[in-house]
């Protein structure tokens, strides 16, 4: 575990000691360790750099148009839970202070909050755009309040400039965004000699459908469809969070049976994308026997999800307010009986893999992403956790009913591929472990409570480990219970980066392999 | 080699049958000759495109490849470049940052061609509808034979549509 930031907690306060003075943010309420404050720019600095020294780190950033000036919102985790931070910006001098030199991974985000917003990080980071291509001009910023989503642009010049690597020998390949597998579109650009990479620059932005000014509008209970779809495969994680932030604003508690059935579905997701992924891992060196076992065993589950909860993906099973749809004495055999099955099938192709000299030959030292660099990029969920970085929020800062399940955390040190297998491998055997016991202790009772009213202007944080990492969603309550702003945040906002790196000195062939171990969402950045 | 023989005949043979087509799913855009049809249809080559989805028709695409619905045991595989398809499927909205890549896709595709649109978002834009970055559905964007519903459809409801496009009219 890593040494946190020294900050005291009390009761539902923070006190955070800053160099000259004290500064206290009150809790917000729900289900998750969440404190907010507005702060001053040299505040919001000065805090960063705490988090920083102390062993924190960036969860996510992003900005808000609040009539007549915007805001900033930084959300950084520190020893009692999350810190969300809001600087007030003026509509006439619309500049934040730089946060990427002390979390590269803010480079992306701010880019971002400037395509979408016209706020603009003062004094560094990147000065390229990001989300934006050419479906609307530079000079146009989706997310105001004075953009009308209908609106249209004809089609103009994308031109974004690429970092060139010159040099003898040194040529460029450019990949995507339509790529060769079934996978999602995003544009990469190896530049390399002879066949190692040199180097290579990710351009995503391809999905980008308009999802966070779609949400904008919406009513709380309508959000939760969209929260769904925001990244298909990660939809319980993001299902859960939006339900955290809308159960937070509203005052609402949800039933105990139905926080049980939604850790149920959260690990039953993390099952499903493990199984599936350790099937395309061996498929990608060569092992077609692995695809075709793992993938019978999703298959199975994604059936037995069908079955008894109508959803193979288990999509709107998670509303606000509770779920909606329970589990009988029979669904509970059921799904024991498929554990069973999973448990024993697994760890014969874990001996399998493990004994496979070819696999074992392409995994190990692949991908390599140090524990120290690893830190310093910000590196998160299951990757992070290969290459040492102890962070799972269902084992630190646990929300019913993690709270009585002692997650144990999975971590390796080694930071390869075979790190990332292994992480997955151990991971599917802890997620069959709570399972078992979430469907042994599930409490009687109802499933759903209806939502109370939402003030206008209020905060609202979600908070789940989902398999990927940390997903946050947060929500800002406009009139008549709606949303006025909505900003969802994946993990891969912060590993996208630090793929460029695990590819650095290996061969080109290889980074189908690296960049399934990673696994990222394309969908859940683009927005 | 002796484990990974067991554990396969351990599974044994899970594959299923496929379903019929279904003409409902149809949009009739264009149609192709019959002979070629059943040429095609024996041997069908596929490139996926996702042009904006949430990921989640892909997942069941993914699934189409697991042994229970074995597509390539109906002689249909996907393949890595639209110069050798023969069926495009789209999953989308079609973002407006992907709008010129599938175009393009589609225009290097060699004739004849078909197109299968997937998921409520591919048949009508669905949740992300059109807006400033969305074109909707994929018809907005290029010709489209067959649209299968579904958020997400089951690799049932796919196979349907792929083998929907590539069978006959019925008369």
């Amino acid at each position: 575990m890593l040494p946190l930031a020294r900050l005291g907690v009390r009761a539902v306060t923070v006190t955070m000691k800053l160099d000259s003075f004290t500064k206290t943010l009150p809790k917000l309420p729900g289900a998750v360790p969440v404190w907010h404050g507005a702060v001053t720019a040299e505040e919001l600095r000065s805090l960063c750099e705490q988090v920083e020294r102390g062993g924190g780190k960036l969860l996510a950033l992003w900005g808000s148009d609040e009539t007549e000036q915007y805001a900033l919102h930084v959300s950084l985790i520190a020893a009692p839970g999350m810190l969300v931070l809001t600087l007030l910006v003026s509509g006439k001098h619309a500049v934040f202070p730089d946060i990427s030199d002390l979390f590269p991974a803010a480079d992306r985000m701010q880019r971002a909050v400037s395509d979408m917003l016209g706020l603009h990080p003062a004094g560094g980071g990147d000065p390229r755009k990001w989300v934006r291509h050419a479906a609307w001009p530079g000079n146009v910023r989706p997310l105001r309040k004075s953009f009308d989503v209908a609106t249209t642009f004809p089609a103009g010049e994308d031109g974004y400039p690429f970092v060139p690597v010159t040099g003898n020998g040194v040529h460029e390949i450019p990949v995507g965004p339509v790529h060769a597998g079934t996978i999602e579109p995003g544009h990469f650009r190896f530049s390399v000699v002879g066949e190692r990479v040199l180097r290579l620059e990710e351009r995503l932005g391809y999905k980008h459908k308009g999802i966070e000014k779609r949400f904008e509008g919406m009513t709380l209970e309508q959000g939760a469809r969209l929260a769904g779809r925001i990244s298909g495969d990660t939809t319980v994680g993001y299902a859960w969070a939006y339900a955290q932030a809308v159960e937070s604003v509203t005052g609402t508690e949800p039933p105990p049976r139905a926080l049980w059935l939604r850790a149920l579905f959260l690990e039953l997701e993390r099952l499903l994308n493990h199984l599936g992924d350790l099937g395309y891992l061996g498929n990608d060196v060569a092992l077609a026997f692995g695809f075709a076992q793992f993938w019978i065993l999703k298959e199975e589950l994604l059936r037995t999800n069908g079955e008894l909860f109508g959803h193979r993906y288990l999509m709107d099973r998670i509303v606000p307010g509770g779920v909606a749809v329970d589990l009988d004495g029979a669904g509970i055999a059921r799904i024991t009986g498929a554990l069973h099955h999973i448990e024993q099938n697994v760890a014969a192709l874990k001996d399998i893999y493990d004994e496979h000299a070819g696999a074992q030959d392409r995994f190990l030292t692949t991908g390599r992403v140090l524990p120290e660099l690893a830190a310093q990029l910000g590196l998160t969920g299951l990757p992070g956790r290969a290459s040492g970085l102890a962070w799972d929020t269902r084992a630190q800062f646990p929300c019913a009913p993690y709270d009585q399940l002692d997650v144990q955390m999975v971590t390796h040190r080694n930071g390869d591929v075979a790190a990332r297998v292994t992480v997955r491998f151990e991971e599917i055997a802890e997620s069959v472990r709570l399972i078992r016991l979430i469907l042994e202790r599930l409490p009687p009772g109802e499933i759903r409570r209806a939502l109370g009213d939402a003030e206008q202007g209020r905060l609202g944080i979600g908070w789940v480990e989902g398999w990927r990492g940390e997903i946050v969603v947060a929500l800002h309550t406009g009139e008549n219970n709606r949303i006025q702003r909505l900003h969802p945040h994946d993990p891969s906002w912060q590993n996208w980066p630090v793929l460029e790196h695990a590819i650095i000195g290996n061969i080109v062939p290889d980074f189908p392999l690296i960049n399934k171990s990673f696994n990222l969402s394309y969908s859940g950045v683009d927005l | 080699m002796l484990p990974i023989i067991r554990q396969i005949l351990r599974t044994g043979i899970k594959t299923e049958a496929p379903p019929q087509p279904d003409d409902a799913l149809r949009l009739e855009v264009r149609r192709i000759n019959e002979q070629i049809l059943r040429q095609i249809g024996r041997a069908l080559a596929i490139r996926h495109v996702d042009a904006g989805s949430c990921n989640g028709c892909e997942l069941e695409i993914h699934c189409l490849n697991n042994a229970y619905y074995n597509i390539e045991g109906l002689g249909i595989h996907f393949v890595a470049s639209p110069r050798h398809a023969d069926m495009l499927l789209v999953t989308g909205p079609v973002s407006r940052h992907m709008e010129t890549a599938l175009k393009r896709t589609y225009d290097a595709t060699p004739e004849p061609k078909l197109v299968v649109a997937l998921g409520d978002c591919g048949c009508d834009g669905g949740i992300f509808g059109e807006s400033y970055a969305s074109c909707g559905k994929i018809a907005n964007v290029i010709p489209v034979d067959v649209a299968v519903p579904g958020c997400p459809p089951t690799p049932t409801a796919i196979l349907q549509g792929i083998l929907t496009a590539v069978s006959g009219k019925a008369r």
